[in-house]
């Protein structure tokens, strides 16, 4: 594919740890932030590539994984509902909530279905009027546009049967809390480059001012994800902290107008839990007044619905990049992917679903062989 | 979850007076809405997330990288052959 695979080059690749062993003197540690590089970074050994003085640190940027397990809980108790069908990504259906899964809920005969996208879910509306729709979305400011049209076409159809239940939230305020937590080991943010795609670049200057911490906007491949670190190392081993574009092909300073306008129409800022870490000011979108009408936790008495987390898992720890997954007591034995216990096991951008599926079951040595 | 896929228009319409349009990933045809990205011609790549284009694919930028890349690399080509010319003439030196 075209666009793809120039930038799996094993030339570039090769020429780019070569450039970042010559540039790094010192140890550095960086993050990054967005789950599918996680999966990139091990999928590829970039990790294991690396000079031991880089240590690159997982990143909360797993939507499925910071959705509050409270929502999962009201996922629940709305797909059980007879005259609902509830719509989801593919990654939430085995997301664990306190008791349960969307998935075992569907095997019992609750009409939950996966979509592609939130438009599917809109035209399941369309076509079933005798059905409530209800769509369950997650994910970044990536995500939410799909999110804020979906909303925005069903309250200009007047669908009374279309509903959503949100959990949207947003990157920079993230990377202020990590930064803020005692103990953050973050030096440098390789930053989500698709987030970026939607929102621009502008937001994170000052947040690596106020911080001295650089931050690269990178992609996804493993030439992106070098060159991500490379300039990252870069600025590290310079001494400057600011904001660098290493994925110009998919992002502008600006992002794309027609999608933020579209979202501020729509939503508005609100503070929002994360799963595992907890309350983040400002972090979160909720509908704003004129579409409450289209807001599912308005529309069904969901009530209060206490949940709780399995007490043996540390997902918390794993999504602020203060324990590696293999070093979880419960990772590989208790916890898998066919049966895990949190959510980061399960997503396919989960830190811990990485390295399982990496075959990371031990440290990996700074010389990158695995014990 | 942020998984952006590039993929090339082929065909643009109208759906519910929404701007749609079949997008190719390497032989799989998608229904995508383009309605984001409102200057996308037939021919034009696309980042595509949850069925939506996102960002037209700079076509130019991604030359412009690849080439820069490129050429750090020939730089660093030079350099290292440089580094090797010095060290063969201090070895025998030192040994
Ligand atoms: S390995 Fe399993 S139990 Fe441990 S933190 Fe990850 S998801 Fe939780």
């Amino acid at each position: 594919m075209k666009y793809l695979h120039e930038f799996r080059d094993p030339t570039l690749v090769a020429q780019l740890l070569h450039q970042i062993r010559q540039q790094t003197t010192r140890p550095w540690t960086l993050m990054e932030v967005c789950g599918g590089q996680t999966h990139s970074i091990l999928r590829h050994g970039i990790d294991t590539l690396l000079p031991s003085e880089i240590r690159l640190i997982h990143g909360p940027g797993c939507p499925v994984c910071v959705t509050p397990v409270q929502l999962i809980d009201q996922a629940l108790h709305l797909a059980a509902m007879p005259n609902v069908t509830l719509c989801t990504f593919g990654d939430m259906l085995r997301v664990p909530g306190s008791d349960a899964d969307l998935f075992t809920l569907r095997a019992n005969g609750a009409d939950v279905r996966m979509v592609y996208s939130p438009l599917d879910a809109l035209n399941l509306a369309r076509r079933n009027p005798q059905r409530e729709v209800v769509f369950f979305g997650v994910g970044f400011e990536t995500t939410a546009p799909a999110t804020a049209l979906a909303v925005q076409l069903a309250a200009r159809e007047r669908r009374s049967n279309f509903s959503l239940l949100a959990s949207h939230v947003l990157v920079p305020p993230a990377l202020e809390a990590l930064l803020q937590a005692p103990g953050c080991q973050v030096q440098a943010f390789l930053a989500a480059g698709h987030v970026c795609s939607v929102m621009g670049t502008t937001e994170y200057d000052a947040i690596a001012a106020r911080n001295g911490v650089p931050i690269v906007v990178t992609g996804f491949e493993p030439v992106d994800l070098l060159e991500g670190i490379r300039r990252a190392v870069g600025q590290l081993e310079a001494g400057q902290a600011r904001v660098e574009n290493a994925y110009p092909r998919a992002v502008t300073n600006d992002g794309n107008p027609h999608a933020k306008a579209v979202l501020a129409e729509v939503f508005e800022v609100t503070d929002r839990p994360w799963r595992g870490i907890g309350l983040i000011p400002a972090s979160g979108w909720q509908l704003r007044p004129k579409y409450h009408a289209f807001d599912a936790a308005r529309k069904y008495p969901l009530g209060d619905i206490s949940s709780r987390e399995h007490p043996l898992c540390r997902s918390g720890e794993v999504l602020q990049g203060k324990l590696r997954p293999s070093d979880c007591p419960a990772f590989g034995r208790l916890c898998n992917p066919r049966s895990p216990l949190g959510a980061t096991m399960v997503s396919s951008e989960g830190a811990c679903a990485a390295y399982y599926h990496a075959g990371r079951f031990g440290q990996v040595h700074p010389n990158g062989e695995s014990r | 979850m942020c998984l952006g896929v590039p993929g090339k228009v082929v065909t643009c319409y109208d759906d519910h007076g929404v701007r749609m349009g079949k997008v190719d990933f390497a032989g799989v045809v998608k229904e995508v809405c383009l309605e984001y990205v409102p200057e996308l011609q037939v021919g034009d790549y696309a980042i595509v997330h949850v069925g939506f284009a996102i960002q037209r694919l700079d076509e130019a930028a991604a030359q412009a990288t690849l080439d820069t890349l490129r050429s750090l690399g020939m730089l660093d080509a030079i350099d290292s052959s440089a580094e090797a010319e010095v060290s063969d003439e201090i070895s025998p030196r030192i040994s």
